[in-house]
């Protein structure tokens, strides 16, 4: 089985996030770090190699990002991947969620692997789906926010909480799975793991690499685009009761609660 | 037409965000001078009289395709196809797991734009404008289409279903020969309940206890207020590091974030890295003896006073009005 | 009688704890040629000079096996858990990079003009003209150290260091007398030090020289000079450090540094300090409260005291409709030249920076030290390195180079200048202003150091002063501790080592001490204290401490104060970014 894991860079939560006014997007010149998402991605592929219940011959971490993501990618390897595959290239800047779904599938299908993972949200996109994208393109059958994974006959079992409770569902491979981070506890990578992430090695491919049309990424090929971007409205004041007369106060809470149709 | 609507639905009920998701498909299309239907997916529940009742929520028509329910790939085919068909500028979904499936999928099929988490929308110049928060609910985006169709996934509980007559909607079965990917993913078994521990994330209301409470017993008030208001029970980072409630409960900056319909905070001081975990709430009760406690500063109702007194006698009269 | 924090030492014996013997089975342990532990100035400029001498020495380089260089630094990046004013002087990077113009370089370059205040009251500002010597910073560049050290981190990468972040050393290993590496910490622990699912134990990494740069307090560096007995008769001292970086509106055309309000003259509070302000180009500021721990006043927190300071008009106009976009706390050794180790080796090992006491307080001088030494250190070790397997068992060649070198120079010359302090602002300014003008000589002798734990404590009142915090231009510990990027796991275990049931004067003295409100006396026990209507507390009662380590910023002032720091998990900690 050949897995590939799809990682993202993000900024460190450190970092205060702000909108550049001028381009409209996130400012990503700050520190960034592995989504931490992901991180459970990949400890799910490494539980499925250990697990022996099939052979994993290859993980390899995949991620689209500007040319200096290099930091991010030696994590994902540190943690477990074999080697590692950097989409770069400037055509892809400003890609919306439809542009980055098309971009992440053209790269996997140049990998043709037997199961994509990856976290079910990144920390500054808040998208939550760019698993399903991918998936549609490739014609694979997908889930998103899975907590429970095992490989059983050469298809997938999975769990997920969705709207009304927990679902099982049989998957079968290849596909494409996002995963929840509740799903297990990623390891900490040993220092011989970290050290070694530098020589394992890293394909960097362009869009012409593995056939994307420009024209379809990118600011230019993205399908929606940000008109302004506004601070919230302004929450109106609160209220404050001071409690002396506790009856009086508790009616008061009861009529606030009703108004606002909060007592079902 | 204008809006083509996604309705779940489970054991012949449609799912709540899905009526807001129609009613608001509804009142978007009238202003964009069109129509809304609804589209539905599943078995033999899906009986005349309960599509056609969305018609009270202000489609003229509800399209019917026979299949596997609970999994988004086959609605992907199943609306490309009604899209493709009539000519549908938007698909519109409210909130919810599926919702955001189905439409991540439609965006890699139909090449459309996608926005989600989408908190309102508004008709501009004959189109469409999506706004959603990011940041951590810190700015608001203004999102437009580039070309059609465009897709818009809304926030959970962000529309709100209005009935706006007795129309009945006429329903229309669709064949859809579904793509084969789209039938390797199985349903085993679907909608098992887990016990009795509410997830509380998934919670509407939540009550959240603090330092305030005074020791480990103080939760058995949180606990009789939740269950007076049909929620679940939270807490601090410091009053779990005290043992007094379980890791899984905890809300802030290292456990985990909530955006129910009401948060009570009672005894808590409201600093920054319990806030960041629960700004997002709908509305917020704070109660706290300390004037100055950070809390009443971003509270919806801020209560000074004493806990011990207060949420007893709060537990009492909500249980009378729900009497 | 008052208590002093000495009389309940933490429950820690460094020496035996934190030295000891490779543990791993020799094929697991992980080779280097050499490591250096602490990302910060002194351990890159280290870690770029080797690069440079090995850049022509292939064969000492390949002697060196596939890892050359390593550096361990416990923060989640270099510059993580790094902060400082500063005004560096440009002496050390010309040195490391001669063909680098200065405007290439990370910092925001040189200021024309300084400024001195004393601050009589919370209303008046007096410029002390001309500006006194040791605040003279012509020609040093304001550098924020978290910036430069990701700099100067991302260069030694690409020079092939190996950098690896989020790498506590937990401990020396020590083999025959001789130094032969550090073993990286466990990950994974629970709260009680429990093995979770996850943990992962440290390695051994077995080097043929071993830099510790660690900077203050450093864990092994302490551990070090207690095992092969390098300590001076003089204990090193320490001062707090709380800074902030505002985004400011009106750009800041001068260096400038405060002296006295809201810090109390006299020898009963024993206040020693002032603030500093730098301009981060045009429209960023960076301010910070600087004062020595061995103050009386158990009521006294640095932090607030720079809360109190933005109320002073001089700096209210400063900041005026800005925004706070960062803030953080540290620790500086102030023993100045009689408390640095007598030795800064061993064998196999060289003391660097901040860890060796290599601060010049009078003018706030640290950094350009720490890289001068990190060069000497890498000069020196290659120097032995060429000579044999067991060349660097003798390292006095380090030592023989920081002697001759401007910076023991510089420090040997204020080498009396803080002691005097203690007898007040007044008498110790006076006195250090004669061995100023006298470049050292006047009055002679040698002023001895004391141990800030050695001072005994008192409840005082002045806490009533500090503003209550409005978050727009003063802030409180938790908003803080968030805004210096911690977001440590609650589960993590306990890093302090401290005795949590002391008199109540020691509790509150750790309570309002700690920038980052990891010690509180709970109300109860305050409660229980209290003596009379008024609010008087029986400050010998002993009470139980509440402690939170996971908001802990490492700033080192516990260490000072009678508990004891050891290094959290690798990655945990602040995130500095700009301080």
């Amino acid at each position: 089985m050949k897995i590939c894991v799809l990682v993202k860079e993000v900024p460190d939560a450190a970092v205060e996030k702000r909108m550049d006014p001028g381009s409209k997007r996130l400012d990503r010149s700050g520190e960034t770090t592995l989504n931490q998402f992901d991180t459970h991605a990949i400890e799910a592929a490494m539980q499925i190699r250990e697990g022996g219940a099939v052979e994993v011959e290859e993980i390899v971490a995949v991620t689209m990002a500007p040319a200096d993501a290099g930091r991010t990618l030696n994590k994902a390897v540190a943690l477990g991947a074999d080697r590692s595959v950097h989409l770069t290239d400037e055509a892809l800047a400003g890609s919306d969620v439809c542009a980055t779904g098309y971009a992440l599938a053209k790269v996997l299908e140049a990998e043709s692997p037997d199961l994509v993972l990856l976290g079910q949200q990144s920390a500054d996109g808040e998208c939550y789906t760019i698993g399903a994208v991918v998936a549609d393109h490739l014609k694979m059958p997908s889930l998103t926010q899975v907590i429970k994974l095992d490989v059983e006959d050469g298809k997938l079992r999975c769990e997920r909480q969705a709207e009304y409770g927990y679902d099982t569902v049989s998957v079968e491979l290849p596909a494409v799975i996002s995963v929840g981070d509740a799903i297990n506890e990623p390891r900490y990578p040993s220092l011989k793991a970290i050290m070694g992430a530098k020589k394992k090695p890293r394909d960097v491919r362009s869009t012409g690499d593995v056939g994307i049309e420009s024209g379809r990424v990118g600011s230019e090929g993205s399908r929606t685009e940000v008109l302004a971007i506004n601070p919230p409205p302004e929450k109106a004041a609160g209220e404050i009761i001071e409690d002396e007369d506790t009856n009086e106060t508790v009616e008061r809470i009861v009529a606030w609660l009703e108004e606002r149709k909060l007592l079902a | 037409m204008s809006i083509l609507v996604y309705a779940l639905h489970y054991e012949s009920e449609f799912n709540k965000n899905s009526l807001g998701a129609v009613s608001e498909g509804a009142k978007l299309a009238k202003e964009l001078g069109g129509e809304a239907a609804a589209v539905v997916v599943g078995g033999d529940d899906l009986s005349d009289e309960l599509c056609s009742s969305l018609g009270k929520y202000g489609v003229s028509k509800v399209y019917r395709v026979k299949g596997p329910e609970g999994l988004a790939q086959p609605v992907v085919d199943a609306m490309a196809k009604v899209i493709a068909d009539n000519g549908f500028k938007y698909a519109l979904f409210g909130g919810g797991l599926l919702g955001f499936e189905i439409g991540a999928g439609l965006t890699a099929r139909l090449n459309a734009g996608v926005t989600m988490e989408v908190t309102a929308v508004r008709v501009e110049d004959g189109k469409l404008v999506a706004e959603r928060p990011i940041l951590q609910d810190s700015q608001i985006v203004d999102v437009g289409y580039v070309g059609e169709p465009g897709i818009v996934i809304g926030r959970l509980n962000a529309f709100d279903a209005v009935e706006s007559g007795d129309g009945a909607a006429t329903v229309e079965d669709v064949e859809v020969a579904f793509e084969d990917h789209s039938t390797r993913a199985v349903m085993v078994e679907r909608g098992e309940q887990r016990g009795a521990d509410v997830n509380i994330e998934d919670a509407d209301v939540l009550v959240a206890g603090g330092r305030g409470l005074g020791n480990a017993e103080g939760f058995e008030l949180c606990e009789s207020l939740a269950g007076a208001l049909g929620g679940a029970v939270a807490a601090t980072r410091a009053v779990v590091d005290a043992g007094w409630y379980p890791y899984a409960a905890q809300i802030g900056q290292t456990g985990k974030t909530v955006a129910p319909k009401l948060y009570v905070a009672a005894g808590i001081s409201g600093a920054i890295q319990h806030k960041v975990g629960m700004q997002s709430s709908e509305n917020i009760i704070a109660i706290n003896k300390d004037p100055n406690a950070p809390i009443f500063e971003f509270s919806d109702l801020g209560i000074v006073g004493d806990l011990n007194k207060i949420i007893p006698k709060l537990v009492e009269a909500v249980n009378a009005k729900k009497a | 009688m008052s208590t002093a924090p000495i009389e309940f030492p933490p429950p820690v014996d460094s020496a035996r704890e934190f030295v000891g013997a490779p543990t791993d089975p020799e094929d697991e342990r992980i080779e280097v040629g050499i490591v250096i532990v602490g990302g910060g100035p002194a351990g890159l400029a280290c870690a770029i000079r080797l690069t440079q001498l090995l850049a022509d020495d292939e064969a000492l380089m390949e002697s060196l096996g596939e890892v050359p260089v390593a550096l361990v630094e416990k923060g989640k990046n270099p510059g993580s858990h790094l902060l400082s004013g500063a005004m560096m002087n440009p002496s050390a990077m010309k040195n490391l990079f001669p063909d680098l113009p200065e405007s290439d370089w990370p910092t925001y370059g040189p200021v024309a003009k300084d400024a001195v205040y004393l601050l009589p009251n919370s209303k008046r500002a007096i410029p002390l003209k001309p500006t006194p010597p040791p605040f003279r910073n012509h020609g040093n560049h304001v550098t924020s150290v978290a910036q430069l050290a990701r700099w100067l981190s991302d260069w030694a990468e690409e020079a092939g260091v190996y950098i690896l972040g989020e790498t506590a050393a937990s401990k020396l290993l020590v083999e025959d007398g001789r130094v032969v590496g550090v073993r990286s910490g466990d990950k994974g622990r629970g709260r009680d030090g429990e093995e979770l699912s996850n943990f992962e134990p440290g390695s051994d990494l077995i080097a043929r020289a071993t830099v510790l740069a660690e900077g203050t307090q450093g864990h092994l560096t302490g551990a070090a000079i207690r095992h092969f007995d390098l300590g001076s008769e003089d204990p090193q001292q320490w001062e707090l450090g709380v800074k902030e970086v505002w985004e400011v509106q009106k750009p800041l055309d001068r260096v400038i540094h405060t002296m006295a309000w809201p810090l109390r003259y006299g020898a009963k509070y024993q206040e020693f300090g002032g603030s500093f302000i730098y301009p981060m180009g045009e429209d960023r500021v960076s301010m910070g409260f600087v004062c020595g721990l061995d103050y009386r006043d158990a009521t006294f927190s640095v932090h607030d005291a720079l809360q109190q300071l933005k109320g002073h008009p001089l700096v209210a106009g400063i900041i005026e409709g800005g925004k706070r976009i960062g803030w953080g706390a540290k620790t500086i050794p102030s023993g100045g030249y009689w408390a640095q180790p007598r030795r800064f080796w061993a064998p196999g090992m060289v003391i660097a920076g901040d860890g060796a006491g290599m601060v010049n307080v009078p003018t706030l001088k640290g950094v350009h030290y720490a890289m001068h030494a990190g060069m000497f250190a890498a000069e020196a070790i290659y120097e032995r390195l060429k000579v044999g397997e067991t060349g660097t068992d003798d390292l006095s060649g380090y030592q023989a180079r920081v002697e001759s070198s401007e910076i023991e120079k510089d420090i040997r010359r204020s080498r009396n200048m803080r002691q005097p302090f203690a007898k007040g602002f007044v008498v110790g300014g006076a006195i250090a202003n004669m061995m100023e003008v006298s470049g050292g000589r006047f009055p002679g002798g040698r002023w001895k150091t004391h141990d800030d734990a050695t001072v005994d404590v008192f409840i005082g009142d002045r806490d009533k002063d500090y503003p209550k915090p409005d978050g727009k231009t003063t802030f409180d510990k938790l908003s803080s501790v968030f805004a210096s990027g911690n977001a440590t796991r609650d589960d993590a275990p306990n890093h302090i080592r401290i005795q949590d049931k002391v008199p109540l004067e020691v509790a509150l003295m750790w309570q309002n001490m700690c920038p980052a409100a990891v010690y509180e006396v709970p109300e109860e026990e305050l409660e229980g204290a209290r003596v009379d209507g008024n609010g008087r507390l029986d400050g010998k009662r002993e009470v139980t401490l509440q402690i939170t380590p996971s908001n802990c910023v490492q700033c080192g002032a516990i260490t000072a104060k009678g508990g004891r720091l050891t290094p959290p998990e690798g990655g945990d900690g602040p995130n500095y970014q700009i301080t």
